[in-house]
């Protein structure tokens, strides 16, 4: 499981974050929602372990980060950039193995594994030899899930997993990537500023704004029980398009 | 950090045999850069090679006087054929010394002799057009005072810049000529430049063939201002201790070679084209050495271009990727190596090659160290521009994925940057086929020696044999580096076909 305890970060005298407390249960999918500026991207590169923080704790299955060196806390927590972020000078393939490889993994170990995580997510063989740029957005995305999870962490980081792809394509990919977090059996987050996604993926949510979590909970909880009128404000606004009842 | 390329360098040249590595019982005999210093250097050699076993090495056609002197006193050449003024005024510095006895006993302080005059008196001389003559009726120097706010004089830089030349000229004669209407120019171009009366006046010595061949009128010196110019062997004693019968030979021709027979020498060479080793063979009454065929030739000035411009390659990639690598690492060193590396760029070939002397001595070693320094800046600039263009995602990635510094750099940054990386090490190579040709002039040889043999000359074809060579070499080496981008830059990131 992934914990949050009392994160509080200033950033030249600004409060950036302050007091945010987040739990994910083994297994769970949690989703962390704000707009730009809501301190999520920070909280996503604490979480990380690539900025210091002023106070507070993050831990995995009960174990601090601070106990660990940054290539055992890599290990445990597997990241998936915007965009898949694949090196685009080396292959799908190369990508996913290129931590393993540093490690010194055989590659009967390592095709094995890459075998494995490539059923998981449901790739076309072939692209495992391509390169980036030859790849969908989906491809990539899938791609960037293997790499993530070939260390076999006990957490999955996601930085706006769909951002950038086209609706038609960003709806079947949710599909997916639900049954790829339950095919993986990982501690999920992901850090969105889309709620469909969050609500659609994830059980639960949890809304920062301006360094501060406003709510935690489900999306019925978020709905129905707004803890600040700010709540209903963001979830109204997420919601663009009239149904056919608003247009008569 | 310009010290410590310097430094790096020093030790990377220092480490290497020299190209042309001296075999144990061999004579080397140098020759200044213009008609009559190869072909007594010629003459020289031919003696050497008549009278005796020796194995004789030709290093002719280097860079001025105190190129040369450098390589006599630092043993890169035994003997070579100066002039008693140059070598009191220019070298010794003590115009006084007048007599051939007073300098020897001078030189012999540096462990150097001389031998007696060869025969003739090549001087400084100020030139004019016979027509120019004509129309002005010139017949001294002392004349010029008349057109010395009008007439158009090219002076060689050496003649420019040594107190026996136009400085003590113009004093001595009270002439005070218009400086807009002086410039320095390369010897050889002077000839041309005056054949073209894109100039009126020239400094020529006085056995130059090309006085008869552009119908020049030399000025009368009626103040005897110019110092005697007695042509001699300059050798060091060392050679002349291990090699008396050599140095027997060649002072064997005292005397023998008068004004008339070095002019008719010079002309043959200049206007009749005909080869040194013939001219000097001729002289000697001897036949003429076995010529080496053009393309063993070219195959000899190859492997020494080669040599010159893959050091310098290597120490460029050696030390340049690094020194870029820091530069990125350490913003504020970074701004002082990017600085000196350009600094570096902007010396003048031919000046770096003269600090270098002091330090490296001549031949091979300074033109490498030269080299090295000018494929510096292509490859650090583009190093650091090459990793400053990689998102800096990419590497916060990576981080996040748990690499070290180390393999961030190896595996993410370096490979993203390679092919910026690259086209520098390419510029360098480029560059550094270019600039190697220079190296002729500090005696390390490549494809500069006929170039810079076929300028002393005016001698087009001789010229081509060297520039033609080089401009293949560039291309060949970008074709090389076409084909390493197949190999080197990753698949993922190359142009697609």
């Amino acid at each position: 499981m992934l914990e949050l305890q009392n994160i509080y970060k200033t950033f030249e005298g600004r409060t950036v974050l302050a007091d945010v407390n987040l739990s994910v249960p083994k297994g769970a999918t949690h989703a962390l929602i704000g707009s730009s500026g809501s301190g999520k991207t920070t909280l996503l590169r604490i979480t990380l372990g690539l900025i210091p923080f002023d106070r507070g704790y993050v831990k995995i299955n009960e174990q601090a980060l601070l106990s660990f060196t940054p290539v055992e806390w890599a290990d445990r927590i597997g990241y998936v950039p915007q965009d898949g972020g694949l090196f685009p000078h080396i292959t799908a393939k190369g990508n996913v193995a290129l931590v393993a490889t540093l490690r010194g993994w055989n590659k009967a170990k390592i095709d094995a594994r890459v075998e494995e995580l490539r059923k998981i997510v449901d790739l076309d063989p072939e692209i495992l030899g391509h390169f980036p740029r030859e790849m969908s957005g989906g491809q990539k995305q899938r791609v960037a899930i293997m790499r993530a999870a070939m260390m076999d962490p006990a957490v999955m980081l996601l930085d706006e997993p769909m951002a950038a792809l086209d609706p038609l394509i960003r709806r079947s990919l949710q599909q997916e990537l639900k049954s790829i977090f339950q095919r993986l059996g990982k501690t999920v987050l992901l850090v969105t500023h889309d709620l469909g996604e969050a609500v659609y993926l994830a059980e639960k949510i949890t809304l920062l704004h301006e360094g501060r979590m406003v709510q935690s909970g489900s999306y019925r909880d978020l709905l129905q029980h707004p803890a600040t009128p700010f709540v209903s404000q963001f979830i109204n606004a997420q919601r663009t398009l009239p149904d056919a009842g608003e247009l008569q | 950090m310009g010290a410590l390329a310097l430094t790096a360098g020093a030790w990377l040249v220092g480490a290497l045999p020299s190209g042309v590595a001296r075999a144990a019982d061999n004579i080397v005999v140098g020759g200044k850069i213009f008609t009559e210093g190869y072909v007594l250097g010629e003459i020289g050699a031919q003696t050497i090679e008549v009278s005796s076993k020796v194995s004789v090495t030709r290093k002719l056609g280097m860079g001025s006087t105190g190129i040369l002197f450098e390589a006599l006193k630092s043993g890169a050449i035994d003997v070579y054929s100066d002039y008693t003024g140059t070598l009191s005024e220019a070298i010794l510095k003590r115009p006084e010394l007048k007599s051939l006895d007073e300098i020897r006993t001078a030189l012999a302080g540096m462990g150097l002799t001389i031998s007696d005059s060869l025969g003739f008196n090549d001087t400084y001389a100020l030139a004019v057009k016979e027509e120019f003559a004509e129309q002005h009726d010139l017949h001294t120097i002392g004349d010029l005072l008349s057109l010395q706010d009008d007439i158009r004089a090219a002076f060689s830089y050496e003649f420019m810049d040594r107190k026996d030349g136009y400085p003590g000229l113009v004093d001595n004669y009270h002439l005070k000529f218009n400086a807009q209407k002086v410039s320095r120019m390369e010897h050889s171009l002077s000839f041309q430049a005056i054949g073209q009366n894109a100039v009126d006046l020239i400094d020529v010595y006085s056995t130059d063939a090309k006085i008869k061949k552009l119908h020049l009128r030399v000025l009368k010196d009626d103040h005897h201002y110019f110092p005697v110019y007695q042509a001699v062997w300059v050798a060091r004693q060392a050679f002349v201790e291990k090699h008396p019968q050599e140095w027997q030979a060649l002072r064997g021709l005292e005397g023998k070679i008068d004004e008339e027979s070095m002019l008719d020498m010079n002309a043959q060479a200049d206007i009749q084209k005909i080869s040194f080793g013939k001219i000097a063979s001729q002289f000697l009454g001897a036949s003429a050495p076995d010529s080496v065929g053009w393309l063993h030739e070219v195959a000899r000035r190859t492997k020494e271009h080669l040599w010159l411009v893959g050091v310098s390659l290597l120490f460029s990639v050696l030390v340049g990727i690094p020194l870029g690598v820091a530069a990125v690492r350490f913003p504020k060193a970074g701004q002082a190596i990017l600085l000196s590396s350009a600094v570096i760029q902007t010396v003048p070939s031919l000046a770096l090659l003269c600090f270098l002397i002091p330090v490296f001595g001549v031949g091979t070693k300074p033109a490498l160290a030269a080299l090295c320094l000018y494929s510096l800046l292509p490859v650090v600039l583009n190093t650091f521009t090459g990793i400053r263009a990689v998102n800096p995602i990419h590497m916060e990635n990576a981080r996040a994925f748990g690499l070290n510094g180390r393999q961030i750099l190896f595996k993410v940054v370096l490979p993203l940057a390679s092919p910026t990386l690259l086209a520098g090490i390419k510029t360098a190579t480029i560059v550094s086929i270019g600039t190697a040709t220079l190296a002729a002039l500090v005696g390390a040889g490549g494809y500069g020696a006929p170039i810079v043999s076929g300028l002393s000359l005016n001698d087009v074809p001789t010229i081509l044999t060297g520039a033609i060579p080089a401009a293949l070499m560039a291309l060949v080496a970008h074709g090389v580096f076409e084909l390493l981008g197949m190999v080197l830059i990753p698949a993922g990131l190359r142009r697609r076909p």
